[in-house]
This record gives structure tokens, C-alpha cells and sequence, in this order.
């Protein structure tokens, strides 16, 4: 597809998820209302012992998105987290909500609630009496207590629940009184700190969905903290990519994906082959010893600049036809797809491709022009992208961490 | 195999057991048959209703232990809270401080506080070379309980806070997160799952509060007795021996049922 096409669907498609949002759910003649501001963070910094945790983040959160940061552990998202709902204060920048700075608010007077990533449930009392913790301090009639915890175990689906002993219950059944607990006072923004981090990988999945379902229904601005990119990914509204104590790119799911600035989230955001190119002129790139047809431009002629290759955008084609050739040296089957590695000039690329290769075959490729995606070189060139040292295994280990930086 | 260690395991035992038997059970059933008996050894009521006349005397002592347990309660659980919030170094460090005091001696340190609350003593030195008068404080009942506090407070501190030390630090940030204000963090949380550090604390604040007769002696200068001391002073005299032992078998018996009262407040909170 071309990529003016491409622009031109997402376009529609932003159109049509806006209509659907709004009509849903604030009624009548708000169709096109943009999003207000909700948290603004401005140049935050923040030191732990001589380390730089933060430096100078500045981010715009809308209200009643779901915004998900996304990083390494380390990276400092959970410390942007914490900033946010008021148990850190920055050691330089402001923390806006609704444009009025809230710096020196303590956390509980702050409209903005959290979800913990181990659930932090309160063990000496019972389902009903955690989710009902806010409103008994905001000392409401039971009746309506009783009756709001109600609504909120159903949204949760743990009705029938209330008497139950919190420590009996499963991770995942902890996990949506935790939820509950936090949504029950109306918050105006929910925290979640990787609260799907200790679930197994199907109840994450189902819970993935709540979650998101809940954020619709409820209208409530969501902050999601993962390393895990697929979640962020399928959940978001927008992400907010993080390396290093700095922000690396804010855009949609689709945006990061397509468009990502640097090798760093390039590489985070799925899988890329990064290799080094020199831009001859607008709409033409030269690597791995071939000129291609590129859709980028607004480069400085022979500018070296880092070019990125999503592995199913790349077609196996006959030597002969290929832009570039290369020997396969592994192929995994994957079920859907092939992953099929290859030595092109001594870089080694990745393949995903539903056709058969034998190993030791030599094939050619062929990459479509706006399959190429230009990055102008950064800190992290050079440190991503090649999978020479690829192994299922490494890449298992590095994404298994579950508890956060 | 299985054998062996089973007998290994009662010979590694056996020391205990004797010493049980030898210091624990055998004083017991004295205890018990002297409580029944009268001098001669024959079975009587007699000890029994002899304790209407030291009613008063348990009275005292059961108020005063409350008295001290209660205000070392008020002392401790802030002092434990404080204690945990402290990073790690400092929490080893305070601890240390406030358990200094009980490397010394309970009878020196007893005697030292007589040295400075006496008529003549520190206190009223420095009072009186500031030409502030004199305070009477030896053989007031507040002495007493000022000397249960001042022995007994480690007791209290430690349990408490072993337990708010080890609390989830995420529960107490759930809680402002939900809107508690410190305070509230306090009463809401930490107050109800620290509850059998404070039965432990209470336990062993009052226990020993209950059965002192050393602090009541010096501080108290004689002008009352506690069942401690009245228990003493008839075990000094042969004739009374009987007396003594009923008096020890009714504030065993107290002990343990306010022991018993206090596990079922835990057991309760636990489940």
C-alpha cells in the first residue's frame, strides 16, 4: 500500500474510533470535542542516590486516554508513575493537573488513584471493606456504600464476593479488587503500575481486555507502566516509549510501530532489522551496497542516517530477482510464519515469511519502498537491529522480568 | 533408622524434661498441695479465705500493672511506628539505644532511679539549686508505675516494632493513595495489622508489671505492698508458707487467664 494510503486509513480509522467513542458515551453533539489536558509533567528530573532516574520528561496526558509507558526496567517509568500519583516529588519541573500545578499536593488529596503491581490489598479486611476503604473515609451513608461497592464488584466481575478473605483469593481475583478498590471514588486519572506482571500469560490476556473495557465504560484517564510491548501495543491509546530516564517518542500504537524515531524503539517495538545507510537525495537510500526506492525525505544529501526493516515487510524472492542476496543460515517455524535468518554481507537479517526456505539456501530479497523506514542517527545507532547474536532464548530471559525498575 | 532418631531425639531431650519436672512441675504441685494444706498437713480451706485480706493488695497491684502497661502502650507504639519509619541503618542503631538500658541490671537500675527521684536525690538537687521547690516522690504509687515503665518499655517497643517493620510499605502507600491522611494511615492500617505485636507487647509489659515486688520495695519506700512483695514477705516466715502459696496459685491463675483473653483477641484479628 502506498503510504499516502496508509496515512489516509488511519485517518479514517481515528475518525471512526472518535465517532464511536463519543457517541457511545457522552451522549448527544460532543462528537468532535478534543481532549483537554489532564496531567502535564514539564522538565521533571529526579535524582535516587546520585543516579539520574528522570531528566527533564515533559509529557501532556489527555484526559479519558489510555496512555501506556513503555521502557526497560529502569528506565524510569515507574518513578514518572510515582511522580504523578504524589508518593515521589520531582527534584526539578512541575506536575500540572487540569493546569494547576499540584507539586505539594499530598498523594491523598489527589484525585488520582493507583493499582499496585503486587495489589496491596489491605489483609485484615475483607473484599467489600477494601473496595469500600475511600468511601468510608469520605464517611458516606452505607446504604450508598453498599450499594456502589455493588456496582463496582459487577464491573469487576467478583459479585458474590464481598465476604470473602482477600488473601484467599487468586492473583487475578486480587487484581480486580485491587481495580475496584481504586475506581470506587471516581478517580479522575487510574495508576497502573505492571498490573498484570504477576499473572500467567492467558489471565493476562482476558485481563488485557477488561482492563481496556473498564477504561471505555468508565471514561477514566488510564497511566499504564509495562515493559511489555505487545500489551502496550493492543491496550494504548497512546505510548509513551522510555529509555534512559528520557522520554524516546510519544505517538499511537500505529506511529511507534511504523515510525519509530531512534534504533532504540525500533528495536523495542518488535522486531527491526537496523542497518546503517547513507541518504543520497529525497525518496532514495543506499544500504547494503543497493539503492532503494524510499517514501522518506527532509534529509541532508549524504546524510548517514539508521534504516529499519520490520522482518515481515522483507519478500523472499529467486536470486536473481532479489535486491539483495543473502545465505539462510536458520530457519525457525513459528506457526503462523517462518523466521527465517539471513547473512546479507555479513549483517544478519530477519525474515518472517509463511514460504519454506532451506538453510544454507541462497535466496534473494525484495523490500517494497515504503517497507524502509528512515531514523536520523542517535545514541543508539550501532547497538540494536542485527541479529547475529539472536537466540530465542536471550530474547526469552530478557523479557521474562516481572517485577519492575 | 526412623528408630534411632527417635531416640536420639528423646535423649537430647531428656535434659529438658528433668528440668522441667525438677523446677517447673514438682514446685507447682507444692505449690498447689501448700495452698490446700495448713501446717500440719492436713487439708483446709483456711489459705483460701485468708485471701479476702489481701484483696486490696491485689487490687493495687492489678491497677498499677494496668496503669504502667497502658502507658507504656501509649509510649511504645509511637516509638515502634517512628523506630520503622527509619531507614534501615538508623531502625539497627535506635533499637540498639533502647535496648542498652536492659544490659544492666534491673536491681542497679532500680537503684539508680531511687538515687534520683529520692527526697535528696538528683532530681531534687537540681530543683532546689533552682529554687523550685521539692517534689515527694518516692513511696507515691506514681513511682512505682514510673519504675514498670521505665524497666518494661523495651518489652513493649520490640514486638510492636518487629511488626510494623516487616508491614508492606505498599499498603501504607495504598492507603494514602485512597485518601488517608497520615494519621489515618495510622489508625486505619498499621493500628489493626499490628494488633498481635501490641498483644505481645501488652503480655510482657504485664506480666513481669504484675509480679514485681523489687520496684515496689524501693520506689514504692515501703508505704504499700504489692502481691509481689506480699507474697515474699510470707514465704520469709514459716508459719505463712500456706498463705504465700494460695496467693501465688490465684495470680497464676489470673495471669493465665488474661493470657488466654489476649490469644483469643489474636486469633480473632486473624481470622
Amino acid at each position: 500500500m502506498s503510504p499516502l494510503g496508509k496515512r489516509f486509513l488511519q485517518a479514517v480509522c481515528l475518525r471512526a474510533y472518535r465517532f464511536l467513542f463519543f457517541s457511545k458515551f457522552s451522549g448527544k453533539g460532543e462528537a468532535l470535542v478534543e481532549h483537554k489536558k489532564i496531567i502535564e509533567l514539564q522538565n521533571i528530573s529526579k535524582e535516587f542516590e546520585d543516579e539520574q532516574v528522570l531528566s527533564s520528561i515533559n509529557l501532556d496526558i489527555y484526559d479519558k486516554q489510555f496512555v501506556t509507558l513503555l521502557g526497560p526496567s529502569g528506565c524510569g517509568k515507574t518513578t514518572t508513575l510515582r511522580i504523578v500519583g504524589g508518593f515521589e516529588t520531582p527534584d526539578q519541573g512541575d506536575v500540572l493537573f487540569e493546569g494547576k500545578r499540584i507539586n505539594d499536593v499530598p498523594a491523598h488529596k489527589r484525585s488520582i488513584n493507583t493499582v499496585f503491581q503486587k495489589y496491596a490489598l489491605f489483609p485484615h479486611l475483607n473484599v467489600f471493606e477494601n473496595v469500600a476503604f475511600s468511601l468510608r473515609l469520605q464517611k458516606l451513608p452505607n446504604a450508598e456504600i453498599i450499594k456502589r461497592v455493588k456496582e463496582m464488584l459487577e464491573l469487576v466481575a467478583l459479585k458474590g464476593f464481598e465476604r470473602k478473605n482477600v488473601t484467599k483469593l487468586s492473583g487475578g481475583q486480587q487484581q480486580r479488587v485491587a481495580i475496584a478498590r481504586a475506581l470506587i471514588s471516581h478517580p479522575r486519572v487510574l495508576l497502573l503500575d505492571e498490573p498484570l506482571g504477576a499473572l500467567d500469560l492467558k489471565l493476562r490476556k482476558d485481563m488485557q481486555n477488561e482492563l481496556k473495557k473498564i477504561q471505555k465504560q468508565t471514561g477514566i484517564t488510564f497511566i499504564y507502566v509495562t515493559h511489555d510491548q505487545e500489551e502496550a501495543l493492543s491496550m494504548s491509546d497512546v505510548v509513551v516509549v522510555m529509555a534512559e530516564g528520557k522520554i524516546q517518542q510519544i505517538g499511537t500504537p500505529t506511529d511507534i510501530y511504523n515510525e519509530p524515531v531512534n534504533a532504540f524503539v525500533a528495536d523495542f517495538i518488535g522486531e527491526s532489522n537496523i542497518v546503517d545507510g547513507i541518504m543520497n537525495e529525497d525518496y532514495k537510500v543506499t544500504f547494503s551496497g543497493h539503492t532503494f526506492q524510499c517514501v522518506d525525505k527532509g534529509f541532508a544529501p549524504g546524510e548517514a542516517v539508521d534504516v529499519v526493516v520490520r522482518p515481515e515487510d522483507v519478500d523472499v524472492v529467486n536470486v536473481a530477482d532479489g535486491m539483495l542476496q543473502g545465505t539462510v543460515t536458520s530457519v525457525t517455524f513459528k506457526g503462523v510464519h517462518y523466521e527465517i535468518i539471513v547473512d546479507i554481507g555479513g549483517f544478519k537479517w530477519m525474515i518472517q515469511s509463511t514460504d519454506f526456505v532451506d538453510v544454507n539456501a541462497n535466496i534473494g530479497i525484495f523490500i517494497e519502498p515504503d517497507a524502509i523506514h528512515i531514523m536520523k542517527k542517535s545514541e543508539f545507532s550501532g547497538q540494536y537491529g542485527d541479529y547475529s547474536t539472536f537466540s530465542d532464548e536471550i530474547e526469552e530471559l530478557g523479557n521474562s522480568e516481572t517485577v519492575g525498575d | 533408622m526412623e528408630k534411632t532418631r527417635k531416640n536420639l531425639g528423646r535423649l537430647i531431650a531428656a535434659p529438658h524434661i528433668l528440668w522441667s519436672v525438677l523446677f517447673i512441675l514438682a514446685p507447682l504441685i507444692f505449690v498447689v498441695y501448700y495452698t490446700f494444706t495448713d501446717a500440719y498437713g492436713t487439708f483446709t480451706w483456711e489459705n483460701i479465705f485468708a485471701l479476702k485480706e489481701h484483696a486490696n493488695t491485689f487490687l493495687i497491684s492489678v491497677s498499677l500493672s494496668v496503669i504502667a502497661t497502658f502507658i507504656c502502650f501509649l509510649v511504645g507504639y509511637p516509638l515502634a511506628y517512628l523506630i520503622a519509619g527509619y531507614k534501615e541503618k538508623s531502625q539497627k542503631i535506635m533499637i540498639t539505644l533502647l535496648m542498652l538500658p536492659m544490659w544492666t541490671n534491673l536491681l542497679i537500675r532500680t537503684y539508680s532511679m531511687m538515687a534520683i527521684m529520692d527526697d535528696g536525690g538528683f532530681l531534687n538537687s537540681i530543683l532546689g539549686a533552682l529554687n523550685l521547690g521539692k517534689v515527694h516522690l518516692i513511696g507515691t504509687k506514681g513511682a512505682v508505675i514510673f519504675g514498670m515503665v521505665y524497666d518494661f518499655l523495651p518489652y513493649m517497643v520490640l514486638p510492636i516494632y518487629t511488626i510494623i517493620s516487616k508491614l508492606d510499605k505498599n499498603l501504607l502507600e495504598a492507603a494514602r493513595d485512597l485518601g488517608c491522611n497520615p494519621f489515618q494511615v495510622l489508625w486505619k492500617v498499621v493500628l489493626p495489622l499490628s494488633s498481635g505485636g501490641i498483644i505481645s507487647g501488652i503480655t510482657m509489659v504485664f506480666v513481669p508489671s504484675i509480679s514485681t515486688f523489687y520496684i515496689s520495695q524501693k520506689l514504692g519506700g515501703g508505704t504499700f505492698e504489692l502481691i509481689g512483695d506480699t507474697i515474699e514477705r510470707q514465704f520469709q516466715n514459716v508459719s505463712t508458707y500456706n498463705v504465700g502459696a494460695a496467693i501465688s496459685l490465684v495470680m497464676m491463675i489470673l495471669v493465665l487467664v488474661s493470657l488466654a483473653v489476649m490469644n483469643r483477641f489474636t486469633k480473632e484479628e486473624a481470622s
